[in-house]
């Protein structure tokens, strides 16, 4: 079924409690017709890495304020990419400053949600990216 | 693609075979992509489905529904928990709604389920509902039978308790519970006609809550009085009295549920609710699952036929007379009984 939902990860890595976006964002793409498995706050990289592998998401979206994205996003990234999931297209959103962005970049992140994004750019962004699935 | 997976050029068949070799083996990548394959009703689901499926029958299955916030996925983790320490692996399929507009879903049932990241015999996947008519649980039936394949032990199915469909998942179950919350007053007396008729178990959650055990009492009171012969003869009343005993027993019959209390957040019961579930599964066993498994059995078939029909309806030689077929019916030139009969015509020639 070729028009079938993309699947789509929301996970709140770290210590912030700020979940305001994540859930707006998570009810948002569900109205624009994506499926969205949302884990809650406080997530440890093990946690979000074992989720996108049971769930088989297309999409993992990464929301952090607290300002350990650059702990927190290449751990998530390792263990996705030493599970074999590699293909999943992995964007953060939430407080990160410009100069941190082409380090994430490089570890696997495709691409950087900063505030004033709006849904429907993620959700474009989301259904251009995403891996094509059997 | 990843290493543990096969690169995807194969044919539907070879991929599945090698799916679902690698998903036996413990592969749980693997496990993943083939529930992907069954949710989306693939060839690939079709073919691993043949490996996979005499494998299964082996797991419990047990449903779970109760209304929105009655705690139900709390329990699956209290029970994932409990289950664990006992060392059997836990499988979860967790189905929310999606919505009708938009076909978009929040899958929001891992919040609490998080706690078993690094535990490989926990297994949990969310389960959009897609709006499937009646197709839900055969989906997430046959979900479940990818995860027996697979090697899990118990297998919980959470599904929501709002709607018909969900009472099928539920009860395509080996064993039902039903989770009450307390104090839902005159609402317990709405629920009862459709979601208690098919529990096994009902748990009143939220047992720290007042009211729990009144509400328990209640239920008891209820399902017992229920399922007595009495009420069994429902509005026929005078009517049935002194009739045979042969026509009684041939009726459906209302179970008879023992109620149990819990405090799922605290897992206060959740131990005691473990042993029934082997009690029931261990008597279903000696008889009465044997009704259960035949109808998952018939509730699976029937959801499949009912696809094939519609493909076959579809399929490029008949689509457009089925068009037109429909077509008659909207415009009220041809009655729907008609319509079907003559629809079902077409699929006896076999070149139409």
């Amino acid at each position: 079924m070729p028009d079938r939902p993309i699947k789509v990860l929301i996970a709140k890595p770290g210590l912030d409690g700020h979940d305001r976006g994540a859930k707006v964002l998570a009810r948002g793409l569900r109205d624009e017709g994506f499926e969205v498995v949302y884990t809650g706050l406080r997530q440890t990289p093990e946690m979000v890495a074992t989720a996108a592998l049971q769930e088989d998401v297309d999409v993992v979206g990464l929301s952090i304020l607290s300002g350990a994205h650059m702990t927190l996003v290449p751990r998530v990234t390792k263990l996705l990419r030493e599970q074999g999931l590699d293909d999943v297209l992995v964007t953060v959103g939430g407080i990160i400053p410009d100069d941190d962005i082409p380090a994430l970049t490089e570890s696997g992140v495709a691409a950087v949600f900063g505030p004033g994004t709006t849904i429907a750019q993620v959700a474009e962004f989301l259904r251009a990216n995403a891996r094509a699935r059997d | 693609m990843g290493e543990p997976t096969p690169a995807p050029p194969l044919d539907p068949a070879a991929r599945a075979a090698d799916l679902a070799e690698a998903a036996i083996g413990g592969d749980r990548r693997a496990l993943a992509r083939l529930l992907t394959a069954v949710e989306n009703r693939t060839p690939v689901a079709e073919a691993a489905m043949r490996r996979l499926y005499p494998l299964a029958g082996r797991a419990h299955l047990v449903g779970i529904t109760g209304p929105p916030g009655s705690g139900k996925s709390t329990l699956v983790a209290s029970l994932i928990e409990h289950v664990r320490a006992a060392g059997r692996a836990v499988g979860v399929v967790a189905v929310d709604p999606s919505s009708p507009i938009t076909g978009g879903a929040l899958l929001g049932d891992r919040v609490r389920m998080q706690a078993h990241a690094g535990d490989r015999d926990v297994f949990i996947r969310s389960m959009a509902s897609r709006g499937h008519a009646g197709g839900l649980a055969s989906t997430s039936t046959a979900a479940a039978a990818v995860l027996d394949a697979a090697g899990f032990d118990l297998i919980l199915i959470e599904t929501v308790g709002t709607g018909q469909s969900e009472v099928e998942v539920a009860a395509a179950a080996d064993t039902t519970v039903v989770l009450e919350a307390p104090e839902m007053g005159d609402e317990v007396q709405a629920i009862k006609a459709g979601l208690l008729e098919v529990a096994d178990l009902v748990v009143v959650n939220k047992g720290d809550k007042p009211g729990a055990l009144r509400t328990a009492g209640q239920l008891r009171a209820m399902l017992v009085g229920g399922a007595g012969p009495k009420v069994g003869a429902g509005g026929a009343g005078a009517a049935d009295q002194g009739s045979p005993d042969d026509r009684r027993a041939t009726r459906p019959r209302p179970k008879r549920p023992e109620v149990l209390v819990t405090t799922a957040a605290t897992g206060e019961g959740v131990p005691e609710l473990l042993a029934a579930l082997d009690r029931h599964r261990a008597a279903g066993r000696a008889g009465s699952s044997a009704d259960a498994r035949l109808a998952r059995a018939e509730a699976q078939v029937w959801a499949i036929l009912a696809d094939r029909l519609r493909a076959a309806l579809h399929d490029p030689a008949r689509a457009e007379r089925t068009r037109a077929t429909l077509l008659e019916v909207a415009e009220h030139r041809l009655d729907p009984y008609a319509a079907a009969d003559r629809l079902l015509a077409t699929l006896d020639a076999r070149d139409p």
